[in-house]
């Protein structure tokens, strides 16, 4: 209980004027960025770098702004997906799937305050547990290997068939054309390039957020131009709908199986969000079964993706306070600050650092609360963008889409690529093709194939490796077993009135 | 402030009389980072230019532009195709660009096209091992592999033929070892192979020094060797160099700016001399050690000597390990 005492200082620095305020800001500002696709948490963190060492901050306010900066991108994903079906950022992709329909439906409010929650049990729960063991459950993370991230790509991927609507060859179809983007670059293998065209541009692969704009965004507006030239008006009813507390009771098994779940693979260096949110939505996908309306707005389908996004975010901080590595691109960047402080990140930052450690994990509770508390009541402002004529509306998120890009990356093929994209999402539509099978494609594609390759360099040729260690094989027998599900329960389900005959 | 600011006036008194090339001072100044926010590449842009207006050698905000891609290959054909002559802009390099630059990866553009302005520090190759690992030096490692390349299971955050390979190759190559030969897995970043040499998927990891600093204090690694020319500072200064044990490898990641092909002379003149007093300010140090950096004093002409010579050197090396032709 060691930690107890330890947090209590925490919350004395974090709670100190300047952090508090920080702390608040930052939940602002990653709010903001998060829910403009383009520009993402990772992009904001690392231009605050800079402007926080030029202002002098002590390093644990720095750290306190760059971390709810990171959190406030999580809550703010959610937005966009959900009223606009544009994610914010890539792990808000699955929030689309139920969260638009909702909002269709007029329960956009009720979607967004779900979400709030979720993101907020997400995150504390997390927070909770890197208190209380954080070591401990770094030191596990690290028995992950290659074999075991591809046992858990794989659970992925089978839990995830079917997402999407579709028929089963179109969307095998579309997560098919994902994996042919995931080659495009750079292969990590043997450094030889595949299918750049001569382009320098294409050297590091097509960057996800330009994807998502173009069959998001970009293709969202050019149907809502078709159906304007039919007549089609399509302002949804905005005012109906408020979250109840039978919600919440029915969502929370599902907040709290996702949490632990995100947790669990946030923790894993090089897994984070993109993995935890499929996930954490096919998971509860398969336990809803027949009773569940995933797909065309069930609650539970946007309270699993955000409650594990969050989570995962808190997760992936543990290996770079406990162990001084960062997991994700985000932590790198909290990482390179601490090493303009002269803070030099590793094992012993718990001990030689332990002001900064428990300032910044009680500000991450302080920053979950700030986060909720300033959500709740923005929902009715966020839900009063619908009223804004969706030909305003669309074209002003693609000009600030595009202008998050040519921010980041300067890039005028970025801008061209995903305008193509557009058009080809826009004609996916047309044809009944989903796209979230094909975003899913990309992320767990390059993840298999880059984990595969790695296991097999470490097993010089030996696919046995895939299936050898225990945790792998767990995870392989988990995704037969979903694979099966559907036919074992209807197994079950038809002998069941024999047998009370 | 005061301080930064009184040694900034000392140093301009100090330089001021007979520097007639202090008459060219760049407008709109801008640095480009050909690396995503947050990388190595973003830090020397955003802190260089940052410190040379804080100490008032470029007196116009410096702005730093970022354009990814291929670690460096999308600013330079940038650079190529718009701002041939262009006196304002300077551009972020690595030894990672070198490498590409060598290997032909940056399209037709080679070391002769850009003007050289110089370095602002450099970090080194480490060759390091789990504590509790058999290999106790370098000697060790040699053996082992020596005995069967494959199995000593070595990972860094680079694909095959990139630098964190070439660490891994120059090793093997010096023992008389196919690199081809090594068992390599590429992982993203040196975080994720310091996460896999930890949880003993991998048993050595050819990373760079500033990033094993942590867990050298710790004492959850060992340093079989530095690949430097002398022995590094503290927590490094046990550490023997490869060449001490014996093995001629050195692998130095130095950090640098360039300009554009045809900028004027004066422009030149005027950057190579703002690194110049840049890097002999007493306030430089600190924010060079933030970066991961150590001192690595060369610019101007001898920069461009430097940066051709190892650019050879990389280049015969691609062709003897069979990554060009």
């Amino acid at each position: 209980m060691e930690a107890v005492g330890l947090l209590f200082d925490g919350f004395a620095t974090a709670l100190s004027p300047l952090n508090l305020l920080l702390a608040v800001a930052g939940a602002f500002t990653g709010t903001v960025v998060g829910a403009l696709p383009g520009i993402g948490p990772v992009n904001a963190i690392a231009l605050l770098l800079p402007l926080v060492y030029a202002l002098k901050l002590p390093a644990t306010s720095a750290l306190i702004l760059m971390a709810a900066t990171y959190y406030g991108g999580g809550y703010g994903g959610r937005i966009a997906a959900i009223l606009l079906n544009v994610p914010g950022d890539p792990s808000s992709v699955m929030t689309t799937l139920d969260g638009y329909p909702m909002a269709r439906r007029g329960e956009g409010a009720r979607a967004l305050a779900i979400t709030a929650i979720g993101s907020f049990v997400g995150g504390t729960g997390a927070v909770v547990m890197l208190t209380l063991a954080a070591p401990t459950i770094a030191r596990a993370g690290l028995a992950f290997g290659p074999a075991e991230f591809v046992g858990l790509v794989v659970l992925a991927l089978a839990a995830a068939a079917g997402i999407g609507g579709g028929s089963a060859p179109k969307a095998l179809a579309a997560g098919a054309i994902g994996l042919l983007i995931a080659t495009i670059g750079t292969d990590s293998g043997t450094g030889v390039e595949r299918f750049t065209f001569g382009l320098l541009e294409f050297l590091d692969g097509i960057d996800f957020t330009v994807v998502v704009i173009g069959l998001f965004a970009v293709a969202e507006v050019l149907e809502l131009l078709e159906r304007r030239e039919a007549g089609f008006s399509s302002v949804p009813e905005v005012g109906r709908g408020g979250l109840s507390l039978a919600d919440i009771r029915a969502t929370f098994p599902t907040m709290a199986r996702s949490g632990i779940a995100g947790f669990f693979i946030g923790i894993l260096p090089g897994a984070g969000a993109t993995l935890a949110t499929p996930l954490a939505y096919s998971i509860e996908r398969r336990i809803a079964g027949a009773s569940g309306r995933f797909g065309q707005g069930d609650i539970r389908g946007v309270a699993a993706p955000e409650t594990a996004d969050n989570a995962s975010h808190a997760g992936s901080m543990i290996p770079m306070l406990a162990l001084g590595i960062p997991g994700s691109a985000t932590t790198a960047v909290m990482m390179g600050a601490l090493m303009l402080y002269d803070i030099t990140p590793g094992p012993l930052l718990f001990q030689n650092n332990a002001p900064l450690v428990w300032g910044l994990i009680a500000s991450m509770y302080l920053a979950n609360v700030v986060l909720l508390v300033m959500n709740l009541p923005l929902i009715r402002f966020f839900v009063r963008m619908l009223l804004i004529p969706p030909w305003v509306l669309y074209p002003l998120v693609i000009a600030l889409a595009f202008a998050g890009v040519w921010a980041v990356n300067n890039s005028v093929l970025d801008l061209v690529l995903a305008t193509l994209l557009g058009v080809a999402g826009w004609a996916a539509r047309k044809a009944g093709v989903p796209l979230v099978p094909l975003l899913l494609g990309m992320v767990l594609g390059r993840m298999l194939e880059d984990n595969v390759r790695r296991a097999m360099a470490l097993s010089d040729g030996d696919p046995t490796i895939l299936f050898a260690r225990p945790i792998a094989a767990v995870l392989w027998i988990a995704s037969i077993a979903v694979l099966l599900w559907p036919a074992i329960a209807k197994a079950i389900a038809a002998r069941r009135p024999q047998a009370s005959a | 402030m005061i301080r930064i600011a009184a040694s900034a006036l000392a140093l301009a008194i100090a330089v001021a009389p007979g520097q007639a090339t202090a008459q060219f001072q760049p407008s709109n100044p801008e640095c480009i980072a050909g690396a995503a926010p947050g990388g190595g590449f973003d830090l020397t842009c955003r802190l260089t230019g940052r410190m040379l207006n804080e100490l008032g050698i470029v007196q116009a905000p410096m702005r730093t532009t970022n354009m990814p891609g291929g670690i460096g290959a999308v600013a330079m054909n940038h650079i190529q195709a718009q701002r041939r002559a262009d006196p304002n802009t300077v551009v972020a390099v690595s030894t990672g660009s070198f490498l590409n630059l060598a290997t032909g990866k940056f399209g037709r553009w080679t070391e002769n096209d850009v003007r050289w302005i110089g370095a602002i520090g450099a970090d080194f190759g480490v060759i390091v091992v789990r504590k509790d690992s058999p290999l106790r030096s370098l000697a060790d490692l040699v053996a082992a592999l020596k005995a069967n390349p494959a199995s000593v299971p070595m990972g860094a955050g680079g694909t095959v033929g990139s630098q964190d390979w070439m660490k891994a190759a120059l090793i093997a190559r010096a023992a008389g070892v196919n690199p081809r030969a090594m068992r390599y897995v590429p992982y993203e970043g040196g975080g994720q192979s310091m996460a896999a040499l930890l949880g003993g998927h991998i048993q050595v990891f050819p990373g760079d020094a500033s990033e094993v600093k942590g867990q050298l204090e710790a004492g959850e690694i060992r340093v079989l060797a530095t690949l430097s020319p002398n022995r590094l500072p503290a927590p490094f200064a046990d550490v023997p160099t490869a060449k001490e044990q014996g093995l001629d490898v050195e692998w130095a990641i130095i950090r640098g700016l360039y300009m554009a092909p045809a900028a004027p002379d004066e422009a030149y003149t005027f950057w190579v001399d703002a690194l110049r007093k840049l890097t002999s300010n007493p306030a430089w140090p600190a924010a060079r050690d933030g970066q991961g950096l150590f001192p690595f004093d060369s610019f101007g002409e001898e920069f461009s000597t430097l940066v051709k010579s190892r650019v050879q050197v990389m280049r015969d090396l691609s062709k003897e390990m069979g990554l060009i032709q």
